[in-house]
């Protein structure tokens, strides 16, 4: 990986973070008049004035941008009229319980899905394949909010082992992990065995054969990380598909991370906070990107020395 | 394309003998739903908003206490859960395919102007599928929700909007490619005119590619409206959709357990259903994808 | 021949091509954020088509044939030059303005399954041009494109066909059916025959002659297969890196090429009579990148006669008093022959 395509990539990256806390700060105003959003429409016309000096709503809106942009380096994300205290300290109180469920989910995935996906492809059209991909596809069409309903009737009703919602032991843990892995895992497995069956087919493969290798040798030393070589790419769609997933499966079971904080914010129009959260996810997209893109450099050379010719 | 079909045959073949009844399958429940949604009245016994509050969370007519007068039973104020669920299938499938029309034919569009145009243009385009496709949707429509407040209109745009990159990415990847030999160019040097090129040759020629992203775009706009109409972000009532039926019926799962599992049974159902068949498809129309 | 021709003087050629030129941006860059390489695929092209004749355009895979022929039917940016058609300039013309003149100049592609809708029959495709340039009722344009696919030797059965049902000349047949059923007077043919079978390639050859006759056509031939621009055309010109190095009529030049690179590719061409085995020159090396030609004479690296002069300064086309023209330094011309 030479330095230059590194450096193109995190300019890159640098650039959509501009550009999406932009996007916020043009939003924003597009939604109306934040004075009259706070204070109401039939406030007193002085109140709103005094509203808007104090907040800088009377300046020229390119001034508004750039005090937006410093008030963002400085953390400072305004207040949360809703939980009635800095919007960024409501935020980071949740941040801790979404990553815990996001982290337990993705150990669970790659340990599922992964030997999951090798095995179809190894026995390929076997009816262990078939079988594998038909409850692949059960599983991503199953969305994350049917399968909560569906495990809260059988684990909490039925058999009352689990708690239906909340947090604080293993248990709570189970059901939304166990939801939000069906689906991932799915997907995941998908991916691996496509990948793992591209790379089953290419010569090499018959040359470690030739060399006089077992098959589970060519199988261990050539197979493998070839074929992990793409699934480093989908990672970023992991990310994403585990952060749209979290917040509807943190909404079904009580879950007190950021994804319910969001819907609920959403549901009271609590703008300060569902900006920063938006933000967030929007950087942790970014970053996550970046990562993969130059770990993908690093893994594979044609790609790590900045494209050229045709 | 067309060629390639022949020397695909075979590895299709061992998919075949497994997927006809599941195949049967999602295509009889989604014919099911197609004509309950189109005759939707004729399955309802009752008007979906009509209240009875004498017989509140009434079990289907298979369990103790069920009647036949509420085949699937009622909710919390009386309302009969057969006649609401047809609304919400009618609700659902309508948004969907409304949805999916409206993001096929901008995705499309704005693939065909990239593509046409290039130079800045394309670069701007190819910005904005990045940026798109980097951020999970439901959080951008969300954000939308909370910034701009919930209307029917709104939503249906959101939905609309959902998945738009993909259809830009594959138009302007296999027109760029038409574009540039063959017979766009040919029918360019016979003097056809950008209108024809596009509408009469490229167009169609990735006509199959596009139908293909539909198959998958559709059931991804299900789950997406139902999740959000479940987190009580989507549709709103008094009108109603299978995911704000699970998640009303989300507070009854202790005393009455149909409320919220019929409607999530029919998404279920739905979407796999489509999920298979969407392969299926794929694999006739597009053999060289796997 | 005579030429179909109305313009007033009669003498003058078809098609006048000046110092055409088009460089591309390549993918390189100058530095991080510098300006893009350019590519000079075509460099100062000038040449005449007379009405009537079948010109060739020869030189080696990348050498700017393509390039020139798409400038000429504007598929392509000039970035300098003129193209005149009849004495009217086509460098810039707009979409409008070239509509009228795509019914005289028609171009013949060099893969003729990648030049043909596969979602089209084949009639249907060479009833297109009709339908864009609105000509005849529908039965009327039905009634001209089997004439012309039956004059072109396809049979009824084959109408109804999609591309890839038919051989690769049955293909080429229908890509030239589809060029000439607006009657053009300029056919550009680029490559038409190298995607083909040797066997067909003779076939469509002969076709093209017999429609050329029959149809008055002009003929703008572009070839590397140089024993096929010797059977058919009646003037030559040679290209390399993007530039005309000699021209002239095709006998003489075969039989007395003058420039060092026509004589090594003249020698490269199988003889018929083993008996008449001539040496055959070596070409040393590949051809250098257009995106980085070499300084003076673009063929001086891998020319045996290069001198001092050669790596300096650029030779420029020197026509002698029998029409015959090249770029070389060291070109040996029949003294009896100068002007
Ligand atoms: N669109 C383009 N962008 C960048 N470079 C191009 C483009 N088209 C052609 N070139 C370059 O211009 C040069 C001339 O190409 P051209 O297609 O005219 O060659 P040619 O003589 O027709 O070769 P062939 O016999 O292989 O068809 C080549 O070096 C090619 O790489
Ligand atoms: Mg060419």
């Amino acid at each position: 990986m030479t330095p230059l395509y590194a450096l193109q990539k995190i300019t890159r990256a640098l650039l959509t973070v501009l550009l999406i806390v932009s996007t916020v700060f043009i939003v924003l105003r597009l939604s109306g008049d934040p004075a009259i959003y706070v204070l109401g429409l039939d406030a007193d016309p002085q109140a709103l004035d005094a509203f808007r000096t104090r907040w800088g709503l009377d300046q020229p809106i390119f001034v508004q941008y750039l005090q937006f942009l410093s008030n963002c380096l400085q953390g400072d994300f305004g207040y949360s009229y809703f939980e009635e205290r800095d919007a960024m300290e409501a935020v980071l109180e949740r941040l801790p319980q979404t990553l815990l469920l996001m982290g337990v989910t993705g150990l669970f995935t790659v340990l599922i899905g992964i030997p999951a996906g090798v095995y179809a492809a190894l026995h390929h059209n076997s009816w262990i394949d078939r079988m594998t991909m038909l409850v692949s596809v059960a599983g991503f069409s199953l969305p994350n909010f049917v399968l909560g309903i569906f495990l809260i009737l059988l684990f909490s009703v039925t058999w009352q082992l689990l708690p239906t919602g909340g947090s604080g032991t293993w248990q709570h843990l189970v059901m939304p992990v166990l939801t939000m892995t069906v689906a991932e895992a799915a997907v995941f497995a998908r991916f691996t065995r496509s990948a793992m069956l591209e790379v089953l087919h290419q010569p090499y493969m018959r040359t470690a054969r030739a060399k006089g290798l077992r098959w589970h040798q060519a199988v261990r030393r050539h197979a493998l990380p070839n074929a992990a070589i793409p699934l480093v790419t989908v990672v970023g769609f992991f990310v994403g598909t585990l952060i749209a997933g979290g917040v509807v499966t943190e909404s079904v079971f009580a879950w007190p991370g950021l994804g319910r904080l969001l819907v609920t914010s959403v549901a009271n129009r609590d703008l300060a906070v569902v900006q920063i959260i938006v933000m967030l996810i929007a950087c942790s997209m970014v970053l996550t990107n970046l990562i993969v893109d130059l770990l993908y450099g690093w893994l594979d050379p044609r790609v790590g020395s900045l494209r050229t010719g045709n | 394309m067309t060629t390639h079909t022949e020397i695909a045959a075979p590895r299709r073949a061992k998919w075949q003998l497994k997927l006809p009844l599941l195949i049967w399958f999602s295509i009889a429940w989604l014919a099911l739903m197609l004509l309950i949604a189109v005759t939707g009245d004729l399955w309802q016994p009752y008007e979906y908003q009509a209240i009875d509050l004498h017989a509140r969370l009434q079990p289907p007519v298979w369990l103790e206490g069920g009647s036949w007068s509420h085949i699937f039973g009622t909710d919390h104020l009386g309302r009969d859960v057969l006649s609401r669920l047809v609304t919400s299938i009618q609700v659902s499938l309508l948004v969907a395919l409304v949805g999916t029309l409206i993001g096929a034919v901008m995705g499309t569009l704005i693939g065909l102007i990239a593509a046409h145009f290039r130079g800045w243009v394309d670069d701007l385009v190819m910005i904005a599928i990045d940026y798109q496709a980097a951020i999970p949707f439901m959080i951008l429509a969300l954000a939308v929700v909370a910034f701009f407040s919930n209307s029917l209109l709104l939503f249906i745009l959101l939905m609309g909007i959902y998945g738009w990159e993909r259809y830009a990415r594959i138009t302007r990847g296999l027109a760029l490619s038409s574009i540039q030999h063959g017979y766009a160019v040919a029918v360019r040097t016979l003097g056809a005119s950008p209108w024809r090129i596009y509408g009469r040759h490229i167009l169609p020629n990735i006509a199959n590619a596009l139908i293909v992203n539909m198959t998958l775009n559709f059931p991804q706009t299900i789950m997406l409206e139902t999740s959000l109409s479940f987190l009580g972000l989507g549709i709103q009532p008094p009108m109603t959709s299978l995911g704000n039926m699970v998640g009303f019926g989300r507070d009854y799962l202790l005393t009455a357990w149909w409320l919220a599992s019929l409607p999530a049974l029919v998404i279920f159902f739905t979407t796999l259903a489509f999920a298979l068949l969407g392969d299926w498809v794929r694999d006739r129309l597009d053999p060289t994808s796997r | 021949m005579i030429p179909k021709s109305n313009s007033p003087t009669a003498q003058a050629p078809l098609l006048q091509v000046s110092d055409l030129r088009c460089a591309f941006k390549s993918s390189k860059r100058k530095g991080f954020f510098g300006p893009h390489h350019l590519i000079h695929a075509v460099n100062g092209v000038s040449f005449e088509v007379n009405a009537g004749e079948a010109f060739g355009l020869v030189g080696e895979s990348g050498c700017g044939k393509s390039t020139t022929a798409k400038l000429i039917l504007n598929m392509a940016h000039a970035s300098g030059g003129s193209v005149l058609y009849r004495g009217q300039e086509l460098v810039g013309l707009s979409h409008q303005a070239w509509k009228p003149l795509r019914r005289r100049l028609q171009y013949v592609f060099q893969d003729p399954l990648g030049a043909l809708d596969p979602r089209m029959t084949v009639l249907d495709q060479v009833i297109e041009p009709l339908t864009i340039h609105q000509l005849h009722d529908r039965n009327q344009q039905r009634q001209l494109a089997t004439q012309l696919l039956h004059s072109v030797g396809l049979q009824d059965h084959q109408l109804r066909k999609y591309p890839h049902e038919l051989s690769g000349g049955q293909r080429q047949r229908v890509v030239l059916a589809r060029a000439l059923i607006l009657e053009p007077e300029l056919l550009i043919c680029d490559e038409p025959i190298s995607a083909l079978d040797v066997s067909i390639q003779a076939q469509i050859i002969n076709l093209l002659q017999e429609l050329r006759r029959a149809m008055g056509l002009t003929l703008l031939f572009i070839s590397h297969d140089l024993s096929v621009v010797r059977h058919l055309c009646e003037r030559v010109a040679v290209m390399y890196l993007g530039q005309i190095v000699e021209m002239g009529p095709a006998k003489q030049l075969f039989n007395e090429p003058r420039h060092p690179y026509t004589q090594a590719l003249i020698s490269a061409i199988p003889k018929a009579d083993p008996g008449q085995r001539s040496e055959r020159i070596p070409l040393m090396g590949e051809p250098p990148s257009p995106a980085a030609p070499p300084a003076g004479c673009r063929f001086n690296p891998r020319c045996a006669l290069a001198t001092e002069r050669c790596r300096n300064e650029v030779p420029t086309l020197v026509q002698s008093g029998d029409n015959h023209a090249v770029a070389c330094f060291e070109a040996k011309i029949p003294v009896t022959e100068v002007a």
